[in-house]
């Protein structure tokens, strides 16, 4: 629970289906001194779960995984723009801390499922095998973020908002008078606050802020950068460059610590391989197949042709070239609205020059 | 599970209310509703019932009724005892030193802790023995000639230990010292009788003998000065200005009364009880220290510490499984650290942050205790497990 609107009403949802419920709430890490500014648990979202929870009657908890978030989480972020990746540590933080940490603790307590907010829905075959689909409510699907999971997890799991839209959602809020926080929804990263993440990076691994050339494919310098971690694929502004034909970010160079640069038909790519792949169904469907690709949360869907290199990599061959492939973000596979699987994009290949 | 099929084993924390104390609260609810300080019968009324009270108290701790004084709470009576013994000290006297043991409640701790950081106090604390016991020959030899107050807890909440309450008094009083002790957990327990232990301020609070929450005294020995923390009317002896509570102060006085009569039969009973249930966890826990004074400690008291464990995790299994228990570290919004007490006796972390309390009381039972004991290894050895 985070005293947010969603995981509120799942669990409000759950209680009308005769479910017997303990309210759990992660404590993360936040940076020392920084603590009231972390997005997920506040004191004040803590008061705010505590009163839900006594609302709908039921136990609530705060269970202290600062420890482990650091160590699994934190760490492999910053280690992540060490080595010129933008990481994706909610992602992480699904598979290891909630599905992980959380799930093994409420498990422990004697749970049969570890239920959340999320907009997903799970379906469950004749062979006892679970589906992960996207939700009934397309602009808040979650399955994205949930591509991490595999069948012992989903086994385990309830997603009692999945079939929901979320003014449907704020509707049962209002049935069931629950006073949740009214935090604006964020896409930022819990333990930053609303800070922005290179102020963190500069205060926690400061050679990765170091300055350096921004060059063009061919190698010519063009500028000065701030230091890589600040900049993204597909990035335009803020890149100090005088020129006519607007130029973008098309790749972090971590080895010499240059940015490279170019115009915008050298941001797009039809290939990436992706590594450490997940497969909700424990395997690839097929060594080559047809499927759609999501290449960041809010991505539409691309088709593309799929073929397995082994068992943790895969390649993705896009049917049109696609902007802004960011290494360190996940490639999530879809077959309609059922989510396939997912790998961590490593690398992109440029439109017929192979890097 | 259902509440009623739950175990409480955190009588510390707080205490059921006494019907009987009930009873006699509940005509001064609206019948008997007068203000006290008014002229008139219905404040006569009320104002008899405090001054009744008042007596009942002073006659148990063998002092004068004016040297009772009725506050909120514990944490109140301490907050008076410290900030206005030092602001009144330091006027007549010039006298800037604090002087306090490191195992105090956090009502003084943090009392004291503000005197020194924002009103230019100097805050000295005493060392503990390995059971968190104070020295009265250390006492003697850190009074300097400018401390204003020492304060040393009676008994303590997370650990138990009784401390010399008398011979750290006695050494106060022939240094000329102003000497305070937390009595909130060793009232429920001991008996106090101040005609023989010279401390000059002590303080208790009615919930944790089966009185009301929202009420607790200072005993104030004649000729302390205070000045008072909370100001206005002349209440209390011009020392604590708010209308009194009358029926949670009648409410306290009978818990007190109740709580004093067959103390040892009460205390032998439940120290019988609180030593299966400590033989037991220390026979079926491994890596399990007990804390706290083997033998000078509250009758219901036992405390523990487990190396390797999160406390909190085990308050919350404990919690499911039926057991309300309480810990030193641990923390509503799961963020925990180790007890400073638990530092002070000379635990490291990986112990300190493991530490349970359990605290028996009138309804607890053998079968109770056999219960908790037939859970808690396996439920420690399941937060053990689950550590990532």
């Amino acid at each position: 629970m985070s005293g947010g609107v969603d995981s509120s009403v799942a669990a409000a949802l759950l209680k009308e289906r005769g479910y017997s419920l303990v309210g759990l709430m992660l404590r993360l890490w936040s940076e020392p001194g920084r603590e009231d500014e972390n997005q997920c648990c506040t004191p004040d979202a803590v008061m705010q779960a505590r009163r839900v929870a006594a609302r709908l009657g039921f136990p609530f908890y705060v269970i202290d995984s600062r420890e482990y978030f650091y160590k699994t989480i934190v760490q492999s972020f910053i280690e992540g723009y060490e080595s010129g990746m933008t990481p994706n540590p909610c992602m992480s933080c699904n598979e290891k801390v909630r599905w992980g940490f959380l799930l093994e603790q409420a498990r422990g307590l004697g749970a049969e499922f570890l239920a959340t907010g999320h907009y997903a829905r799970l379906q469950r075959d004749d062979s006892g095998r679970f589906s992960l689909l996207q939700a009934k409510d397309v602009l808040k699907d979650q399955s994205y973020v949930l591509s991490r999971l595999n069948q012992q997890q989903l086994e385990h799991s309830l997603f009692p908002l999945g079939d929901y839209l979320k003014t449907e959602v704020r509707a049962i809020a209002q049935k069931y008078n629950l006073e949740t926080a009214q935090r604006k929804e964020s896409q930022d990263l819990c333990f930053l606050g609303h800070k922005d993440y290179r102020e963190f990076l500069t205060r926690n691994s400061p050679k990765i802020m170091a300055n350096g050339k921004i060059v063009n494919r061919k190698g010519e310098i063009l500028g000065e950068h701030r230091g890589l971690a600040s900049y993204t694929i597909g990035q335009r502004k803020g890149l100090g460059i005088a020129v006519d034909t607007p130029l973008f970010v098309i790749e972090k160079d971590q080895k010499n610590n240059r940015l490279v640069v170019g115009y915008e038909n050298e941001l797009s790519f039809t290939e990436l391989i992706a590594t450490d792949a997940n497969w909700i169904a424990g395997t690839a469907p097929a060594s080559d197949f047809k499927a759609e690709v999501k290449i960041r949360y809010k991505a539409k869907l691309s088709p593309a042709t799929i073929t397995i290199i082994d068992e943790k990599n895969f390649q993705v061959s896009f049917d049109e070239p696609l902007r802004d492939i960011t290494p360190g973000q996940y490639a999530v596979i879809y077959d309609g609205d059922v989510v396939l699987g997912s790998g961590v994009i490593r690398k992109t290949h440029f439109e017929g020059n192979v890097i | 599970m259902d509440i009623e099929h739950k175990i409480y084993l955190d009588y510390a924390a707080s205490t059921p209310l006494d019907e009987r104390v009930l009873e006699v609260m509940l005509p001064y609810f609206n019948e008997i509703f007068g203000n006290p300080s008014s002229i008139h019968s219905y404040g006569q009324r009320a104002e008899a019932a405090v001054e009744g009270a008042r007596e009942t108290v002073a006659s148990i701790f063998n002092v004068a009724p004016e040297e009772v004084i009725f506050t909120s709470c514990g944490t109140e009576s301490d907050n008076l005892a410290i900030r206005g013994a030092a602001f009144s000290k330091r006027e007549a006297t010039g006298a800037n030193r604090i002087l306090i043991s490191p195992v105090e409640h956090h009502a003084v701790l943090e009392t004291a802790h503000q005197l020194s950081k924002h009103f230019g106090f100097i805050l000295e604390f005493l060392s503990v023995d390995e059971f968190g016991r104070i020295d009265p020959e250390e006492v003697k030899a850190s009074i300097k000639k400018d401390t204003a107050i020492v304060s040393v807890i009676h008994a303590n909440n997370e650990i138990g230990t009784i401390n010399p309450i008398g011979d750290i008094a006695t050494v106060c009083r022939e240094r000329g010292v102003l000497f305070h002790t937390d009595a909130v957990q060793a009232a429920a327990h001991l008996a106090i009788n101040l005609e023989v232990t010279p401390v000059d301020l002590l303080a208790i609070g009615a919930h944790k003998f089966y009185g009301p929450k929202g009420v607790g005294c200072l005993v104030v020995r004649k000729g302390t000065r205070l000045l008072p923390v909370i100001t206005g009317g002349s209440h209390e002896y011009a020392l604590r200005a708010g209308t009194p509570n009358v029926p949670y102060i009648v409410g306290l006085a009978e818990a007190l009364k109740l709580t004093t009569q067959n103390l040892d039969t009460r205390s032998n009973s439940l120290r019988a009880l609180r030593d299966q249930l400590i033989d037991g966890v220390l026979a079926s826990v491994p890596r399990c220290r007990f804390t706290g004074h083997p033998r000078e400690r509250l009758p219901n008291h036992a405390s523990f510490v487990f190396e390797g464990v999160d406390a909190n995790l085990l308050l919350v299994m404990l919690d499911m499984a039926g057991f309300a228990c309480s810990s030193g570290s641990a923390c509503k919004v799961g963020a925990p650290k180790p007890s400073e007490v638990l530092i002070a006796i000379g635990l490291s972390k990986s112990w300190a942050m493991g530490s349970l309390r359990v605290t028996i009381g009138k309804d607890t039972t053998k079968e109770m205790i056999d219960r908790f004991l037939s859970v808690l290894p396996r439920l420690v050895e399941q937060v053990r497990k689950n550590k990532l």
